[in-house]
């Protein structure tokens, strides 16, 4: 049995289907009646709607209806919310602008929803949307984020002065200063943290259909959170009553943040199905996703920090701007305010820390959650300033994150900002990678490269992550509209074998294999007699998802508790069947047994005794079945060491990655096999916002980067193969001892790598990404 | 896409027959950049007519110092040709270097051509090897082929049938690739023949081209440091978010280097 | 319309298809073979791949029409008698898929890869020929593992 438990790198559960090319993604499944929709979008960043003329569209062949936001209105659908209030430093709650599914009288960004075509066949809707002639009103277009709330750009909406969402301050801004003012040394660094479109490879996808005689909605969505979808479409959209909405999300090509959130796409497919009464399919291609999919990252930040004449970090002050589009998107507000100022410690016992973030509106795409979410952006910001002030105390960059990172015997630790870290090591991860990564040779590396006419440099960053954000109480307090635990059912079959139903949504994570090991190991029931069932409002009771990090850490939680619950009520069955007192029964590796007898019975007999209670203990209720919920005591505090060392072409600006090395703390691991696919995965898109990928807006507000050819996504080529290893430590604020991993590598990664470049060139810093360009200017420059 | 009528002809006067009999025909090889361009509806051709039903357009025939490809011989096929590797390695090396082994599948060198994408591979090969382009009526000088951006000398109703490829004495290829499209943000084909050394450039401006700054510069020597003391015009250069001007001339001193380098070693 | 008729997965299958359809259409929507996935439209990604008459090729950059009379391949005709194809199989011993959605196309461009250069195959051209894949879950360490060993398990 521990063979496939907790510790075992099994093989997943979920392959075969993928490899037999059997999975069930959104577009593979098709209904009788099947019809396609095609948005109309506008081609305008910034323009009035003048006039929308539908009547060539709706008399095209094949064309069943055409909606326009004026229909969705007088249904009083929508419009699209924002879940998580920040509050400016006026008192106000932030901005927040009407955003309508279907544009009415205004579209602020290009790929803004106009209108929807519905047509028998997809080339039907193409054709169709092609004839909806719209009279645009074009107005300037505002791109840039640094200077979009400045005063000099044309205003996007009219409850937003000065394009400003909101102005967050955030820390004790005179001590800080009291403190900058007294400090030996200063450094600064002013840095961008480039705009990323998430690239989950599967486009997003909806299929609605509509039942007139339950009148029940079945949508079938990409989404990480099904729960969450259901419960904003219905409560927050008016799409129909959470009781006849059931939200399914099947298999999912992927996420990383892009499919948390809920789209205009998905609430227009869901109440044209049961406008034109047939099953509504859109699917995105990946034009649509480039331009609708809410994009990550986006600041342009400065950042200071305080020293004595040791190096120790007195204080810290950063000014942001951050970029959330066109619109709110549905946790947009969240992710430069609570998922970026609170992690600005990072593993450093920095005392002081001030911090202004303002969010601003720009004719872009609405910016939301990416991998990583607000923490890449704190760490970027934070393990590129660190490097600076060493460069500024003359000190090697591993030996000033010695002197200031948090005492290994100083937690739980209380940050100033918020988070109180419950565990972590961060001497031993360092010293680890450091290892790792041959940091003693790389001077000899170097130099030999050197002969070669290639510049060497090598990258440190030590990041830490606070995810499964938790619990519930604080998520209120800090205005977000939604609870943030995690529910688990665990049934038992009459036949012995187990169906597990988790309120998170695995899209590549593992869940089926993870959470079937977790069960395994808790209740001794063969790994291939436990199905993980996830992914179905119609199925699992309530849930709120996958996204930053959660779901073993939170989740997996929620399942062992409800094994727990199922081993406190075997106990009683089995007492009675075994004729012995409760109190007597010991539960190990699938068996209830009586202690200091040889009398026993597995935990199917059980299962089957509750189902068929013909011998059954009075008072207790048939069945073997148990839910539970957990709200987690605190976040997830994940960290660790990433060294890249790199090796630069001077003549081109080409960054060939020689060697990676990873050192992570994510607790106890489930299955070692799982986590190191994730750091791989993390890595990768870190390295892929260091070198290669940027959302490129032309000042006209035109996507620039709207495809493969212009957008530069990691390839095979572009990576090397990694060194991973771990440095746990146990954190007492989770019950099973583990930590998230999903984000580790996506946070870690850019400052390793941007600093490795440094480090080649012996320039003070280089903005992402590090093109060959941009790093052959760089190069000429430090010559 | 919109729909068109298609058609696949059997024979290359099949195929001239039917363009010419079409209001906006288009002949498709490989089909690897148009279709895309279709499915953008960027292209809307009335009639498809597909050259993938007529063997004698696809071969590779060595004679003597001469390597003769049809036109509708794939990048793969070329990559992989042992008479290519022997006469011209160069060829096949950048043939193998196209797009990615899918596309090399079904992309061809015809279809290449004359698309003529200014960040195509082959033409600089056509250019700095001298090739001849054979079509169903006559036969053009490879400088002659490229007229401009997305623009041949070919009619409308014209066919390519083949490219012949002098063999040079030692030649290579550098190509410095787009990140993102994996296209040429610049790429050199250095030959040295008996005639001397010529140079095909593209990616760097409008339209592949014959370097001739460059060749000057060498006056018959592989010496890359010749190149150094080259003064290109930048302000003829191609540049967008992936490159600007003065980097792509940079680059493709950096990629002629290279090349000659490759071809001295 | 037009009427084509083509070998896939070694059975005979004709349709009726529009001028305009993708191969990749034609597998998904007329035949419902949906392990073939459609992640960009630009050939770049390479979820579509499938054998044509035993090369790879991205499917959604072939007319349907284009491959009449062909034998196509796609991710559901590898494996035989419930067995996995050896490539398969390294997909799983090495972990080297997550979401599976750029998995099938990922397992044909392997299968051309050891068709190109054997059962011994180093790292540095495993990546080079993975080009024409994206994947954005597992920055590629465990599939280039998994082409690496599906490679020795297909030579025998």
């Amino acid at each position: 049995m521990a063979d496939n438990g907790i510790g075992a790198s099994v093989r997943r559960k979920e392959d075969n289907r993928f490899l037999l090319g059997k999975g069930n993604y959104t577009d593979d499944i098709n209904v009788a009646g099947q019809t396609y929709a095609v948005f109309v979008r506008s081609p305008h960043a910034h323009a009035t709607l003048d006039s929308i003329d539908t009547s060539a569209a709706q008399a095209a062949p094949g064309v069943l209806a055409v909606f326009t936001g004026d229909d969705l209105a007088a249904d009083g659908i929508g419009p699209l919310i924002c879940g998580v209030t920040v509050t400016s430093d006026d008192g106000e709650p932030h901005r927040a602008p009407m955003h309508p599914a279907l544009a009415q009288g205004k579209v602020n960004y290009v790929g803004d929803h106009v209108a929807v075509v519905i047509a028998e066949s997809l080339a039907q809707a193409r054709d169709g949307a092609e004839l909806v002639q719209v009279d645009y009103g074009v107005l300037p277009a505002v791109t840039d984020t640094a200077t979009a709330a400045d005063g000099s750009q044309q205003q996007i909406h009219e409850v937003a002065p000065d394009n400003m969402c909101f102005n967050w301050p955030f820390g004790d801004k005179e001590a800080v200063d009291a403190a900058f003012d007294a400090a030996h040394k200063v450094s600064t660094l002013d840095l961008i943290n480039n705009r990323m479109v998430t690239n989950p490879m599967e486009p997003r996808a909806a299929l609605g259909e509509y039942n007139s005689g339950s009148e029940e909605i079945t949508l079938h969505l990409t989404t990480q959170n099904p729960h969450v979808h259901r419960l904003v479409l219905s409560a927050f959209n008016q799409l129909a009553p959470e009781h006849k909405l059931r939200v399914v999300g099947p298999d999912v090509g992927g996420g990383f943040g892009a499919k948390i959130f809920v789209y205009a796409e998905e609430l227009v497919v869901g109440w044209a199905c049961r406008k034109v009464n047939r099953p509504v399919k859109w699917t995105a291609d990946r034009t649509e996703a480039f331009l609708a999919d809410a994009h990550g990252r986006d600041h342009v930040a400065t950042a200071e920090m305080a020293m004595d004449e040791n190096g120790k970090f007195l204080a810290m002050r950063v000014n942001t701007r951050a970029n959330l589009g066109a619109y709110l998107s549905t946790f947009g507000t969240m992710v430069p305010s609570y998922l970026y100022a609170f992690l600005l410690a990072g593993q450093y016992a920095t005392p002081l820390i001030y911090s202004e973030v303002k969010a601003v509106f720009t004719n872009t795409a609405p910016v939301d959650a990416s991998r990583g979410a607000g923490r890449p952006e704190a760490t970027f910001l934070l393990e590129r300033l660190v490097d600076v002030c060493a460069a500024d105390m003359g000190l090697d960059p591993a030996e000033i994150r010695r002197r200031n990172f948090i005492p290994t015997d100083a937690f739980p630790y209380q940050t100033p900002v918020v988070q109180c870290y419950d565990s972590g090591d961060y001497h031993a991860a360092l010293e680890k990678a450091l290892s790792l990564a041959d940091y003693e040779g790389f001077a000899a590396r170097a130099e030999e490269a050197r002969s070669r006419g290639k510049r060497r440099g090598i990258g440190l960053s030590s990041y830490v992550e606070a995810c499964g954000i938790a619990p519930s109480a604080a998520v209120g307090q800090l205005g977000g509209g939604v609870g943030l635990w995690e529910s688990a059912q665990v049934r038992f079959n009459p036949t012995g074998n187990v169906q597990v139903f988790t309120g998170t949504h695995s899209h590549g994570q593992g869940h089926e294999t993870t959470f079937a090991q977790l069960v395994c190991d808790q209740l001794g029931v063969p790994i291939e007699n436990i199905e993980v069932i996830h992914g179905d409002t119609a199925k699992t009771q309530f849930g709120m998802g996958t996204y930053g990090s959660r779901s073993l850490a939170v989740g997996g939680v929620a399942i062992a508790k409800a094994c727990d619950k199922l081993i406190a009520k075997g106990k009683k069955i089995a007492a009675h069947a075994l004729e012995a007192a409760e109190g007597d029964i010991e539960f190990a590796d699938g068996s209830f047994a009586v202690a200091g007898t040889d009398k026993a019975m597995s935990i199917g007999e059980v299962a089957f005794n509750a189902y068929v209670p013909h011998s059954y203990p009075e008072g207790v209720e048939p069945g073997f079945d148990e839910n539970a919920f957990f709200d987690p005591l605190n976040f997830s505090f994940p960290a660790g060491t990433h060294i890249c060392e790199v090796e630069v072409d001077p003549d081109t600006g080409v960054v060939d990655i020689v060697r990676y090395s990873a050192v992570d703390d994510f607790g106890k691991l489930i299955n070692p096999m799982i986590v190191e696919g994730q750091v791989h995965g993390g890595i990768a898109h870190g390295v892929g916002q260091a070198l290669l990928e940027c959302a490129r807006y032309g000042d006209d507000g035109q996507l620039l980067t709207a495809s493969y050819m212009d957008y530069a996504m990691p390839r095979a080529d572009n990576l090397p193969s990694f060194d991973v290893d771990y440095a746990p430590t146990d954190p007492p604020d989770n019950p099973l001892g583990v930590k998230g991993c999903g984000e580790a590598g996506a946070i870690g990664a850019p400052p390793a790598v941007i600093n490795a470049i440094v480090n080649a060139l012996g320039v003070k810093h280089i903005d992402m990404p590090a093109t060959p360009e941009n790093v052959w200017r760089a190069a000429k420059s430090a010559a | 896409m919109y729909n068109f009528s298609y058609q696949k002809a059997a024979s290359v006067d099949e195929a001239v027959a039917a363009m010419q009999a079409a209001e906006d025909g288009k002949f498709v090889a490989g089909g690897q950049t148009m279709l895309p361009t279709m499915k953008h509806r960027l292209a809307s051709p009335s009639d498809v007519i597909d050259l993938g039903g007529i063997a004698d357009l696809a071969g590779i025939a060595v004679d003597g110092d001469t390597v003769t490809i049809g036109a509708m011989t794939t990048h793969a096929a070329v990559a992989a040709s042992a008479e290519v590797g022997e006469t011209i390695p160069a060829l096949a090396a950048l043939a193998g270097n196209i797009g990615d082994p899918a596309v090399r599948n079904r992309g061809t060198l015809g279809g290449s051509i004359a698309n003529n994408d200014p960040a195509a591979d082959y033409p600089a090969a056509l250019i700095g090897l001298g090739a001849t382009v054979k079509t169903n009526r006559r036969e053009i000088a490879a400088e002659d082929f490229f007229t401009g951006m997305f623009e041949t000398a070919l009619a409308e109703d014209e066919l390519i049938t083949a490219v012949s490829f002098p063999k040079p004495e030692v030649a290579a290829y550098m190509k410095f690739d787009n990140p993102a499209s994996r296209y040429a943000i610049v790429g050199v084909f250095v030959a040295k023949t008996g005639a001397g050394i010529r140079i095909g450039v593209t990616g760097a401006t409008t339209c592949a081209h014959r370097g001739k700054r460059l060749e000057q510069a060498l006056g018959g020597e592989l010496n890359a440091a010749a190149i150094d003391g080259v003064d290109l015009p930048v302000d003829k250069m191609n540049a967008d978010m992936h490159a600007s001007a003065e980097y792509r001339a940079h680059l493709v001193k950096v990629m002629t280097k290279r090349a000659i380098e490759a071809c001295a070693a | 319309m037009l009427s084509i008729n083509m070998t896939v997965n070694g059975q005979a299958v004709s349709g009726e298809v529009e001028e305009r359809t993708l191969l990749v259409q034609f597998l998904r929507e007329q035949l419902r073979l949906t392990g073939t996935h459609i992640g960009c439209d630009t050939s770049q990604c390479g979820a579509c791949v499938v054998q044509v008459d035993g090369n790879s090729v991205k499917s959604c950059t072939m007319l349907a029409a284009q491959a009449d009379g062909c034998e196509v391949t796609t991710i559901e005709g590898l494996a035989s008698n419930g067995e996995l194809h050896p490539m398969q199989q390294a997909f799983k011993d090495n972990h080297g898929l997550q979401c599976g959605f750029c998995t099938p196309g990922m397992v044909m461009s392997a299968i051309d890869i050891v068709k190109r250069n054997g059962s011994v195959v180093d790292e540095a051209t495993v990546r080079k020929e993975l080009e024409g894949n994206i994947c954005r879950c597992t920055g590629y360490h465990n599939i280039v593992k998994a082409v690496q060993a599906g490679a020795k398990g297909m030579g025998g």
